[in-house]
């Protein structure tokens, strides 16, 4: 909300802006825009009671969206695995997605690129790609579903991100390991610890058995099995252990935080 | 809970008797305003990624984008469940639909969809469903049931991943999802158009009478 909130022009009525705007959208960037206000005609219609504050049914619906975490985390069981696939259900091609065109994905330079560790870690050293690559992997083929509703089924291999924390000495008792990427406009996503720890949330250097293509997340993506696909990070730069809720890009605008699955 | 045996005790003071009971009444709404809900966001759900070749016109769709769609969608859900979860209980407990929806028999309902038709069928006494009133009213619970099951199965389709197999798989549980609400709206269209026939029943889900 703070980056839309930014882009608020005092003295400018809201509504009016929003549905100015919405129009000259393209449907792309439409997907990603917050107007809230459009779905309370709707809801006075259904009740009869006219909803005029719009901000006070966002409030209840964010405050539902926050129960539903809880509800959530209490679902989630730790042991509970995501359903595995023989390499014959790859779903091939595999789709690419995101809030930009595919010839927009972030070029990133292996050779130079360091992933940063910050935060509750004893060791905060910055690890290159050879170094990463020289840690034990597993390959897991699952299903990714994505928010919009699509899934597909994908070989991703890397090394568990628990096996990762617990070389960094990363304070596992923190709330969150909150992930930051090259995507354009900055794209960033927190990951419960209880998610993190995970045995099939991993730090994937590979798909289909090949490096991480440019379209999947080169170099490297975040495979969460157990979330839907905005939770699994790609083009990851930098990873923080914190306690602090950060929020991230797609949680800001309305998706629910948890979004487990 | 009992006013619908009482009501008939005490036929002689009572003006008229109770053919919906109160609780009947409120958990109905209820569910008009969840199912309305539930199935508004959804269509909205459904614009993001559509199984077919056509999208919901935004001015019928609730949330306004995905993500609002699914904040709805997902606070709707609580209403519908507990409230249907409550009618289920209830229904069952004081015997509601072993009364009004048995017996069921395919002979009954050919017989009363002719009678339908040829519009001999009566509504003179509304507290008595017909066989096609019976068939359809048993038929949305059901698809009721689905509905909720396939939904909190793609939902949770790692943590409830027995529901998604009784189902077959993540896509097929959302095809069904969609089939249920598909149903669900055809229900709704028949359903609102005989209430509109026979206006006094739904003067009786208001007033009860």
């Amino acid at each position: 909300m703070g980056r839309l909130r930014s882009l608020l022009i005092p003295g400018v009525d809201k509504k009016l802006l929003v549905r100015d705007a919405v129009k000259v959208m393209p449907d792309l960037a439409r997907r990603r825009f917050i107007a809230g206000g459009a779905s309370l005609g709707a809801l006075t219609l259904l009740t009869g009671c006219n909803v005029v504050d719009g901000d006070s049914a966002d409030q209840l619906l964010a405050k539902i969206s926050k129960f539903n975490d809880a509800v959530q985390g209490w679902l989630f069981n730790p042991d509970a695995l995501a359903p595995t696939f023989p390499e014959s259900a790859i779903t091939k091609p595999f789709p690419f997605n995101a809030y930009y065109e595919v010839d927009e994905a972030p070029e990133v330079d292996g050779k130079t690129w360091k992933l940063e560790v910050r935060g509750l870690v004893d060791n905060k050293k910055s690890w290159t790609l050879d170094e990463l690559y020289a840690l034990p992997q597993v390959k897991q083929v699952t299903r990714h579903i994505c928010v919009e509703g699509w899934s597909a089924i994908g070989s991703w291999t890397g090394t568990p991100l628990r096996d990762f924390l617990k070389l960094i000495g990363a304070d596992t008792s923190a709330r969150y390991v909150w992930f930051q990427c090259a995507d354009k406009d900055g794209y960033n996503s927190p990951l419960d610890m209880r998610t993190a720890l995970h045995p099939q949330t991993q730090m994937a250097f590979k798909f289909a058995d090949e490096i991480l293509p440019r379209a999947y997340g080169f170099p490297m993506k975040i495979r969460v099995p157990t979330k839907l696909g905005f939770k699994n990070p790609k083009y990851v730069m930098s990873m923080e252990v914190t306690n602090e809720y950060k929020g991230g890009y797609w949680e800001d605008q309305g998706y629910n935080s948890f979004s487990g699955s | 809970m009992s006013s619908l045996a009482a009501a008939e005790g005490h036929q002689t003071v009572i003006p008229a008797k109770i053919i919906q009971p109160a609780w009947v009444r409120v958990m109905h709404w209820i569910n008009a305003v969840a199912m309305i809900m539930m199935i508004m966001s959804g269509w909205q759900i459904y614009n993001a990624s559509p199984l077919f070749d056509f999208r919901f016109s935004h001015s019928i769709t609730l949330g306004s984008w995905l993500g609002g769609a699914l904040l709805w969608h997902f606070a709707a859900m609580w209403l519908l469940m507990i409230n249907g979860l409550a009618y289920l209980v209830v229904g069952l407990a004081t015997g509601r639909f072993r009364n009004k929806l048995l017996p069921l028999t395919p002979s009954g309902v050919i017989a009363d969809v002719k009678a339908a038709l040829t519009f001999k069928l009566g509504h003179a006494d509304l507290t008595v469903y017909n066989h096609v009133q019976k068939l359809l009213y048993a038929g949305i619970i059901l698809v009721g049931i689905v509905v909720v099951l396939s939904g909190l199965s793609i939902w949770k389709p790692v943590q409830l991943h027995w529901l998604v197999t009784l189902f077959g798989d993540y896509p097929t549980a959302r095809y069904i999802h969609f089939f249920c609400m598909a149903a669900i709206v055809a229900f709704l269209v028949v359903h609102i158009a005989l209430a509109v026939l026979v206006p006094k029943s739904l003067r009786a889900m208001i007033i009860g009478r």
